[in-house]
């Protein structure tokens, strides 16, 4: 094999480096613009502490996206399993409540999910009027059943199910950033290497093609749905659990980050693709975008737009750099460098659907 | 049992109707697909072809009538698309046989997987065999391509080629080709039509469904021609020229021989 790969052509292939670039560049203009506060560690510890919920809501949206469904009933369910365990935390007297909470919040997670699934799956609702009617319902549960009261929940901070979830490893790490990395994990193998997310990837890009090959289109979308309940879920026991509190509008800020995050991530907003790794950078982005701004000393009146704009920034970038398109970036880059990258248009050349599709010798000729 | 008559036909369809409410799709359709035979199943649009094509990959059940794959009988109330797999009848549609933004190797294994335990796919071993399929069983040797590649980087041609790949690896006793090369140029309907030599080569039964006589008649060992939900004829190659079927063709389209057999 004289195959040589050039440099930039793996790098390309690398899952969601584009948007790390991205935020890395990012954070290297903060670093300029307001080293007080980007050369100190308190400010990362903040994110890492803060990213979490956003991060996990992210990683379920994502499956959603790339099957080519959405769910806008997540902020509902933050709310409504955060109701769920404060409930149980506040009215059962026993060591195990706060597991018991735990436990009961991803049941009803689940079942939000699962209603969700349902009405999409089974009769046919688009999910993007299905879940944004469940978003009312659900917050409008939430709040009757809290009576419209927050619950503060401060004797949390003894049990171990805060020290598990959001307590500080070695002092300084929030337990909430490693499990928001551990989903990441967790949730990669299943869209990339597990059958349930192999099935999403072909639905979201032609759901005929799947039923043709057997996949049960219906029960995997209801699946789908379900998991995002219990993913949603478990963004609200981390929020819930880090604040000490529960109140019933709670998640309400989450939609459009959440959106963008998954979006600035490099996922297909027409479904097929999807980006795991892309979502976790571009929860970070969106999550220290405003912090950011604000630091740079940028005035308030600006702070909205500049976020705009290094969103959309982000999205270019990281729709330049994507699939196909890197043939030409590299051949660009290629006459910039002048001759040191020698041998990376070869390999390039298949990406490129015209001088591929005619040369083929077949077998049988 | 299935031993003994197993091997004479692919496939055997007997006595089939299909009523949608009061609308007749098909009248007593019975043919037979004998087990290395290329049949050219020819009709023009509405008259029944893709009618037959649901019920022989288990959209819909027949109304009456009774199918037979490799010998063995279909059971109709168990009868679906993961169940026509079993039996060894392999699709390969227009559009929709393969995920267009997805990698080949991915296509291969669809619904199909080689998993590990706990549902998680064997990467390495389908690539393996994806491109085991890509180079021996159709003979793939375009440059350029890998099972890395994804869909949408292949010609019309090549795609229908990776379908026909698919079925053959999955042991089809009988292939499906449901109009393959609709909206192909004439040289990507040369490269389809060197995919289904090689089905023939490899000892497989076909039905190539199509209203375009010359590659029908290029391809296939006999025809079946359907026309308002009947069979009205059934030529072996050998007894008609291509001219003739042609013509024979052209009076049903202009209704000329309408109602004159059974």
């Amino acid at each position: 094999m004289k195959e040589r790969k050039s440099l930039l052509a793996t790098l390309a292939k690398i899952e969601g480096l584009p948007v790390l670039g991205v935020m890395l560049i990012m954070l290297a203009a903060f670093i300029i613009t307001a080293p007080s506060v980007f050369t100190r560690p308190l400010i990362y510890m903040s994110f890492l502490q803060t990213v979490p919920p956003a991060l996990v809501l992210g990683l379920g949206l994502t499956l959603v996206i790339t099957a080519g469904e959405i769910d806008l009933s997540f902020p509902a369910v933050v709310a409504f399993s955060g109701f769920a365990f404060a409930w149980v935390f506040k009215n059962v007297d026993a060591a195990w409540a706060p597991w018991a909470g735990f436990a009961l919040a991803l049941v009803a997670g689940a079942l939000v999910g699962y209603v969700n699934g349902l009405l999409v799956a089974r009769i046919g609702v688009p999910s993007i009027m299905a879940t944004l009617a469940s978003q009312f319902f659900w917050y409008g549960i939430t709040i009757l059943l809290a009576g419209g009261l927050q619950l503060n929940l401060r004797e949390i901070e003894e049990t171990a199910v805060h020290t598990i979830f959001t307590g500080r490893i070695f002092g300084i790490i929030p337990a909430q950033a490693l499990w928001g990395l551990a989903l990441t994990v967790f949730l990669w193998f299943v869209l990339n290497r597990h059958k349930f997310g192999e099935a999403l990837m072909f639905i979201g890009d032609n759901p005929n093609v799947a039923r043709v090959m057997g996949i049960n289109v219906e029960a995997t979308r209801i699946k789908l749905f379900t998991w995002m309940g219990v993913i949603a879920a478990f963004a609200g026991l981390l929020l819930t659990i880090e604040i000490n509190v529960f109140f019933p509008t709670q998640g309400q800020g989450y939609m459009l980050p959440v959106m963008a995050a998954v979006f600035i991530g490099g996922t297909l907003i027409s479904g097929g693709l999807g980006s795991i790794v892309g979502t976790l950078w571009g929860a970070y982005i969106i999550g220290s975008l405003q912090a950011g701004v604000v630091a740079t000393g940028v005035t308030s009146y600006w702070v909205q737009s500049v976020m705009g704009f290094i969103m959309a920034a982000a999205v270019v970038i990281n729709v330049s750099m994507g699939e196909g398109r890197m043939a030409g970036l590299v051949k660009t880059f290629r006459r910039w460098t002048g001759s040191s990258l020698e041998s990376g248009a070869a390999e390039i050349a298949p990406n490129e659907p015209d001088a591929a599709l005619d040369n083929h010798s077949y077998g049988h000729e | 049992m299935s031993e003994d008559s197993g091997h004479s036909y692919a496939l055997q369809m007997i006595n089939v109707d299909k009523y949608f409410g009061a609308v007749c799709a098909l009248r007593n359709v019975s043919f037979e697909v004998g087990s290395n035979e290329i049949i050219g199943l020819i009709g023009d649009n509405g008259a029944g072809k893709s009618t037959i094509v649901k019920i022989l990959t288990g959209v819909f059940p027949p109304t009456s009538g009774e199918l037979y794959i490799a010998g063995r009988k279909v059971d109709f109330r168990k009868y679906n698309v993961k169940k026509a797999h079993d039996y060894g009848i392999e699709t390969v549609y227009q559009d929709k046989s393969l995920g267009e933004k997805q990698v080949l190797w991915r296509n291969f294994f669809i619904g199909r997987n080689i998993t590990h335990p706990f549902g998680f796919i064997n990467v390495r071993k389908e690539k393996e065999i994806a491109n085991e399929i890509m180079l021996n069983t159709i003979g793939f040797r375009g440059k350029g391509i890998t099972v890395d590649s994804k869909v949408s980087k292949l010609s019309g041609g090549e795609r229908q080629g990776v379908a026909i790949g698919r079925a053959m690896h999955f042991q089809a006793e009988l292939i499906l080709l449901d109009e393959p090369t609709v909206a192909l140029s004439l040289k990507e309907v040369r490269k389809v039509l060197d995919f289904v030599h090689q089905i023939k080569d490899g000892g497989k039964a076909c039905i190539y469904i199509s209203h375009d006589i010359q590659d029908v008649y290029e391809i296939s060992d006999r025809f079946v021609i359907i026309d308002r939900g009947k069979i009205v004829a059934n030529i072996l190659k050998q007894d008609i020229g291509r001219r003739d079927l042609d013509s024979f063709l052209l009076e049903y389209a202009h209704g000329m021989k309408d109602g004159v057999e059974g």
